[in-house]
């Protein structure tokens, strides 16, 4: 057994059991960040806190709510909106959170893009966010589905539906996943203890192990600098703060975040209080009936974009139908960012506009996702089919044109290019009808999918400059 | 010796770590199932022998509805193309249409204009003739048929009979 002393006071007497100083020390007090970092450095900890109000909100909302078709609707609508105290607070609160920590997830990870905090030892801190942003996305679809209003039913029916898509045993899965021929009881109680109880335990995991993924790498600076954390940690410890290139997590680094989350915080209160509307469609406080369709459907906007990628494909390929086609792309376009580390063949860590076509490459990829979320709401008719076929298809050409772009392979960047233009003319005939399904329009696609998933094989890693 | 004793009793051991796993991942399996009554109400009974002709019924299986038209004797559907034309389902010497009752577009439910002999889909425009077919608007196809099995002048819903094989070129 260990030697253990009288302690002096409760402090020490905790500390000699569970070395409290030497856990602060590790987790705060030494765990060191770079100076040179700017406001969008803090959206890590923001999210932090929005995870935290979810919680607490949501703890609130499940003592009156009740996962039954009969009841889940008049639980939130009438019980919580109107008799308990506070219910609506609760209801806002976790309504609107769960619409901005989008927002910030999507910002915090254009951030990490634009920095090129995802490469050279960093590849981890990428997969294990992207992995949160598909659990996160999980527990807004299933949570979205609890007020059991229309919009809630019938996002259900679509996307449980979107697994029919799988060949073979998709048909069968839809049932499986539903626990019915129809969404209905069996999928409200399993989406519910889904939304409460599995995706938030995976969410808490995955953030303790996004967090574990920044010990080794470190956390990135605004020029891509490679900072040796110890020497500098050294100076810092030994008083040299203004030379030093680091901080201590606390308190230095949380005094500036906390700045940044009070302003955020501002921002959220404000929507909670007087534009929580955005966060509660109309259509849901009808109650869910499977025997009528809402006139047009649409996902909450966070997820705009990749709706838009499954609906931008209008025409029948070949062998293909557009359905198809759309479903292919929509898996895609959920899973591409995770290969990021392996699309960019550019060695350097350095701000996009110092990375030469990066920089446009980063901004088109902006320009791409904000045309297809806008476009994702609207009604897929007329030219919004055109311009949402142009987004969708320009969405995967940025990728198959990112390993060319960063390896500086120019042949076949333009190869890339004039690909994509010729589907762009041949979706215009095939928008006018002016051309039938045709074997060039099958091959430009069949060349367009081979280009994608071979160009970041194909092309090497750039050779590291003088550094 | 004693390396193999300890490989073969760790192989013992995970070999029946592993089982007891695959037998977990099976019950787990089977509890997302659709439950026994769930799949019982999965089959909708219809007795069809009250319908007049020319008569609309909408009946409501697995949670869809179903389009259940009787045709008067001097209306058919041999205007079509020839993979469609044999919608028609025959019981009884009377002929019926049977289809799932959403719009194959976006799966809205078209609502029947009898004067006009049409379904009309208030969504996004999309029309159907009296057969099922798509004919003006973003539809890519016919309403679907749903599986059916016929047992007298009954229609069960849910079951592949012979009829419906038949119909949709299974058989």
């Amino acid at each position: 057994m260990a030697h253990f002393t009288k302690a002096n006071s409760v402090y020490e007497w905790l500390d000699q059991r569970l070395a409290l100083t030497k856990l602060w020390k590790v987790l705060a007090a030494e765990y060191w960040i770079p100076k040179n970092i700017n406001f969008l450095w803090a959206m890590g900890v923001v999210l932090m806190t929005m995870f935290t109000i979810l919680v607490i909100s949501g703890i609130f909302l499940l003592m009156y709510y009740k996962p039954d078709t009969k009841l889940a609707f008049d639980s939130v609508n009438y019980t919580i909106m109107q008799e308990v105290w506070f219910g609506w607070l609760w209801r806002h609160m976790h309504a609107v959170a769960a619409s901005v920590v989008f927002l910030v997830i999507y910002i915090h990870m254009f951030t990490g893009i634009y920095y090129a905090s995802y490469k050279r030892g960093r590849e981890m801190i990428w997969i294990s966010g992207m992995l949160l942003f598909v659990t996160f996305s999980a527990e807004a679809f299933s949570g979205y589905m609890l007020p059991w209003g229309q919009m809630s039913y019938w996002a259900a029916q679509v996307i449980t539906n979107l697994f029919g898509g799988i060949p073979f045993i998709g048909d069968d899965l839809v049932i499986w996943i539903r626990g019915n021929f129809y969404v209905s009881d069996p999928t409200l109680t399993r989406f519910f203890m889904l939304h409460v109880f599995l995706l938030p335990i995976i969410i808490m995991m995955l953030i303790g192990f996004h967090f574990y993924t920044l010990r080794i790498p470190h956390v990135n600076n605004q020029d891509g600098e490679e900072i040796d954390f110890d020497a500098e940690a050294e100076k810092y410890k030994a008083g040299l703060k203004r030379e030093s290139k680091v901080i201590p997590f606390w308190p230095v680094f949380l005094s500036k975040d906390f700045f940044v989350l009070s302003v955020f915080m501002i921002f959220y209160f404000y929507l909670v209080f007087y534009h929580y509307e955005f966060a509660m469609d109309p259509i849901n406080f009808d109650p869910a009936n499977p025997m009528k369709t809402p006139p047009h459907i649409y996902p909450e906007w966070y997820f705009l974009w990749s709706y838009e990628v499954l609906r931008g494909f209008f025409f029948n390929v070949g062998p293909l139908s557009a359905m198809d086609m759309g479903l292919i792309a929509f898996g895609i376009a959920n899973i591409i960012f995770f290969f990021l580390p392996w699309f960019d063949k550019d060695p350097t860590v350095a701000p996009a506009d110092r990375r030469g076509g990066f920089f446009f490459w980063f901004w088109l990829m902006v320009i791409d996702m904000i045309v297809l979320t806008i476009w994702g709401k609207l009604p897929p008719t007329g030219i919004n089919a055109y311009i949402g076929y142009l987004a969708a298809v320009g969405f995967l050409a940025l990728w198959a044109a990112l390993p060319a772009i960063t390896g500086e392979r120019r042949k076949l960047f333009w190869f890339v290019v004039i690909v994509t233009a010729l589907l762009y003319i041949f979706g215009f005939m095939e928008y006018t009808k002016a051309m039938g399904n045709g074997f060039i329009i099958t091959a430009t696609f069949l060349i367009f999918y081979l280009l994608f998933f071979l160009s970041p094989v194909m092309v090497k890693e750039r050779e590291r400059g003088a550094q | 010796m004693a390396k193999n004793r300890r490989d073969f009793l760790g192989m013992v051991f995970g070999g029946f770590a592993g089982l007891g796993g695959l037998a977990a991942l099976y019950a787990m399996k089977r509890t997302w199932d659709p439950l026994p009554s769930v799949m019982a109400a999965g089959f909708t009974t219809v007795d069809l022998s009250p319908m007049k002709p020319g008569e609309l019924r909408t009946v409501t299986w697995r949670g869809k509805p179903i389009f259940i038209l009787k045709k008067p004797p001097e209306q058919n559907c041999n205007h079509l193309p020839d993979e469609t034309k044999k919608r028609l389902v025959e019981i009884k010497d009377s002929e019926y249409l049977v289809m799932i009752g959403l719009c194959t577009h976006l799966g809205c439910i078209p609502t029947w204009e009898p004067d006009k002999k049409i379904f009309h889909c208030a969504c996004h425009g999309g029309e159907y003739d009296a057969c099922g077919v798509n004919i003006f608007g973003p539809p890519p196809r016919p309403m679907d048929i749903p599986p059916f099995k016929i047992e007298g002048t009954k229609l069960v819903l849910g079951e592949e009979g012979p009829e419906y094989k038949k119909l949709v070129g299974k058989a």
